[in-house]
């Protein structure tokens, strides 16, 4: 050990001794030369350099000072246009003769898709925050909500992941938790035409359920949701979905989309085993039928398991729910006076075919065969009010020969693009599941929604 | 019944990958309709820009814009019937500066058309090559209304950032058909000393109201009162985006009065009461003002959108002389 040490600090000695025989001197000064001519040649190149961008920052300070023009005051936070004293012509702004280039001013400037940015910010996500209030008054014993509520604050983030895919996701804040209510990838880049998303989503079934809380005409969702197709989250899993155009005549658009889920949607869609998907599909038929009025149709079809196997002698394997749905959508919005009237009448149907055990003990097996819809219309009156009324007629996916009834009148008021007040009276004629008879709701529901950042478009 | 208990005897996971692989192979064996490959396919977010591209691409392209042009441009329904228009795009002009920040974004995702998404070769911003007025300097909150961050959207309205655009159209055109490149030019060239020779007789038409004080109802009109020597003093609208309150309405007439106002330039998708309203108390005039080609039936292209404004405009400035 102690020869292997001192033969150690004999290489190290050795080495060092090496190291401080090399001529490093005479070689550096043999280069030093050719070194600092090429350091000169380089300030010389910076220096010439620095005159250029001086000279051209110059030029371009000249020509805005030329066309830009001041603040009218200090309060203002955006440019009004020129001020030109009467009698004051300036030299007419001729057109450049030279073919004109994009705008070195322009194309320096930071510029993403679909929100403000900064250079610090270049590739944050769209970020955005929704903010949904709801208030409560009047008499519901079958389903009360709380006179006060921060129903929830969706949190947006959307992004361009990279020149294949775009992604999406909305992360949903209530009193008692947080949701991942949206959160996916898009590949926008397919052959075939073909869309590809991927991750958590809500499924391609009708209309109501793809719509965010924030973007329906309603202050809740329609009773048939609740009963049939669960309720406020709705069809809303882990999953792949792939749709494209389909063949259509002409000025028709056919859209298809097939969509496989793990197969957990709130208590509609319970997987008790991992090859137990669930599975949507969807057929979208849309016309114009003018400039300003347009027909949406769709049917829809999703199945999956669910719990009332579990616990039971049965095979929990072989119970099923089968949902078929229908929609239909007409819409009207004059160009001309788009922001100021528009009408649209919408009605979705939902057939529920739910394999089931005839009493919650045992019993036989049988299916429930349950039957709900909603329609509703809304009509813009002018910039800032909206009315509405929504009709809901649904059975019980456990017991169809038990069916709510309601109605609902909407009257929604618009501060700005990016805030809604909205206030709702809700009549329901309920199933009371504990007394055995059907009891009526009434309701008066009022809504503060408000949005900060950038919150980007939903589909149509 | 039958299919349910097909389904249930299945097993699940195997049937549905076989559906989507069913599907994968319809759409393989369904291409898209064929379209012609001569001309190049170009779809524009707005008239003006499809205009500013046709002159460009004359017959060797197809153009066509999603917004008509007197619909505002802010608020386009995301109609399914884009989606099939563009999924055959070969190039796609927008406008940019978050003017389509609420309707093209979910057309252009859902187009399944690669060559036209963010970024992509077909994607162009006509936004890069305008000199853009009204970038925010401080800080911007929603409390300014609608404020556009990256500065005001309606660039087109200048002659000047039409060439511009024109002159960016011309270069993508050209990188896109190398072999039509000639011919892109000579049309940009001509289309260059068109608009020339038709901006100095605009501007010799404008001369004598150098420097009138209008009022308009949204900040539409910034490129368009800079290149015509305009002086914008008040806006219909209290905020970007905000639609007119009494108070406002209000204060807007004293200011009028004050600064000897007698021209309120509107958009033809606004409503024309308040305007109205503010002309009566002030003597001015109500004129409707065509900010997109095609907003009339007048406004054929680019240049019969300035001869129609202009027009318009002397016919209001003689009026209240």
């Amino acid at each position: 050990m102690k020869r292997l040490f001192v033969l150690f600090l004999f290489i190290l000695s050795a080495i060092a001794v090496h190291a401080q025989e090399r001529p490093a001197v005479p070689e550096k000064s043999e280069k030093k030369e050719p070194e600092e001519t090429r350091i000169n040649a380089l300030e010389e190149q910076v220096r010439a350099l620095a005159e250029q961008v001086a000279l051209l920052r110059g030029e371009l300070k000249a020509l805005r000072d030329a066309k830009s023009v001041e603040p009218r005051s200090a309060d203002h936070i955006l440019l009004v246009s020129s001020h030109v004293e009467p009698g004051t012509l300036p030299t007419p702004a001729l057109i450049p003769a030279a073919a004109p280039e994009p705008l070195p001013a322009q194309i320096a400037q930071t510029q993403t898709y679909g929100g403000a940015t900064s250079n610090a910010k270049l590739l944050n996500p769209d970020i955005s925050l929704i903010g949904d209030f709801i208030g409560t008054a009047g008499r519901n014993t079958i389903s009360p909500s709380r006179s006060l509520e921060l129903h929830e604050s969706e949190v947006g983030m959307q992004a361009i992941i990279d020149p294949y895919a775009r992604a999406d996701a909305f992360i949903s804040f209530g009193e008692t938790g947080v949701n991942v209510e949206e959160g996916y990838v898009t590949f926008t880049a397919l052959p075939a035409g073909l869309l590809l998303k991927v991750g958590k989503m809500r499924a391609e079934f009708g209309k109501v359920n793809t719509i965010h809380n924030h973007a329906l005409p309603f202050i809740d969702r329609p009773l048939v949701t609740n009963n049939l197709v669960g309720g406020e989250d709705g069809i809303d899993d882990a999953g792949i979905s792939l749709s494209r155009f389909l063949p259509a005549p002409k000025n028709w658009f056919f859209q298809g989309t097939a969509q496989v889920y793990r197969g957990d949607s709130s208590d509609v869609f319970t997987a008790n085993r991992r090859q137990d998907v669930s599975a949507v599909g969807h057929l979208r038929i849309y016309r114009d039928l003018g400039e300003s009025t347009n027909i949406d149709l769709g049917a829809s079809y999703a199945r999956g398991h669910n719990t009332a196997g579990v616990g039971t002698t049965f095979n929990p394997d072989n119970f099923l729910t089968n949902l078929y749905g229908a929609d239909a959508t007409l819409r009207w919005k004059p160009l001309r006076r788009a922001i100021y009237h528009s009408f649209l009448f919408r009605t979705e149907l939902f057939w529920s075919a739910r394999d089931q055990l005839s009493a919650p003990t045992g019993g036989f097996f049988q299916t429930q065969h349950a039957f709900g819809l909603y329609s509703d219309a809304e009509y813009r009156v002018n910039r800032r009010w909206t009315v509405g009324g929504r009709f809901d007629r649904s059975g019980r996916a456990t017991n169809a020969s038990l069916t709510d009834t309601g109605f609902s009148s909407i009257l929604t008021y618009w501060p700005s693009e990016f805030s809604q007040i909205r206030g709702q009276y809700r009549y329901g004629h309920l199933w009371d599941v504990l007394n055995d008879r059907f009891t009526n709701a009434n309701e008066f529901l009022f809504q503060f929604l408000f949005v900060m950042g950038a919150h980007g478009a939903h589909p149509f | 019944m039958l299919f349910g208990e097909i389904m249930r005897n299945a097993n699940v996971c195997s049937r549905f990958i076989a559906l989507i692989a069913a599907l994968t192979l319809l759409c393989a064996t369904c291409p898209p309709p064929a379209h012609g490959e001569s001309k190049l396919k170009i779809m524009t977010a707005t008239t003006d820009l499809a205009a500013l591209a046709q002159e460009v691409g004359g017959d060797k392209v197809e153009v066509e814009s999603v917004a008509r042009g007197y619909q505002d441009p802010h608020f386009v329904e995301a109609k399914p019937s884009f989606l099939l228009k563009l999924q055959h795009a070969d190039l796609l002009i927008v406008v940019g500066l978050e003017l389509e920040i609420g309707w093209l974004p979910p057309l252009i995702t859902q187009s399944t058309n690669p060559k036209i998404q963010v970024g992509a070769p077909g994607y162009f911003d006509a936004s890069r090559y305008a000199r853009i007025l009204e970038i925010p300097t401080g800080v911007v909150t929603r409390a300014e209304g609608d404020v556009h961050p990256l500065g005001n959207p309606h660039y087109w309205l200048d002659p000047e950032n039409g060439l511009r655009i024109a002159k960016g159209i011309q270069n993508k055109l050209s990188e896109m058909r190398p072999n039509d490149a000639a011919y892109f030019a000579q049309r940009y060239d001509n289309f260059e000393q068109r608009i020339k020779q038709a901006d100095e007789k605009w501007l010799a038409e404008m001369k004598p109201y150098a420097g009138r004080k209008i009022v308009t109802y949204h900040r539409s009109w910034p490129n368009f009162a800079e290149h015509f020597h305009l002086d914008v003093v008040g806006y219909v609208e209290p905020r970007p985006g905000i639609p007119p309150s009494p108070q406002h309405t209000v204060e807007l007439i004293g200011l009028m009065k004050r600064d000897g106002v007698k021209v309120i330039a509107v958009e033809p998708y606004f409503d024309l009461k308040t305007p109205n309203a503010v002309a009566r108390d002030t003597g001015a005039k109500v004129v409707v003002l065509m900010p997109s080609v095609g907003g009339e039936k007048e406004t054929i292209d680019y240049f019969k959108l300035f001869d129609y404004d202009i027009a318009k405009l002397k016919q209001a400035f003689d009026a209240t002389k």
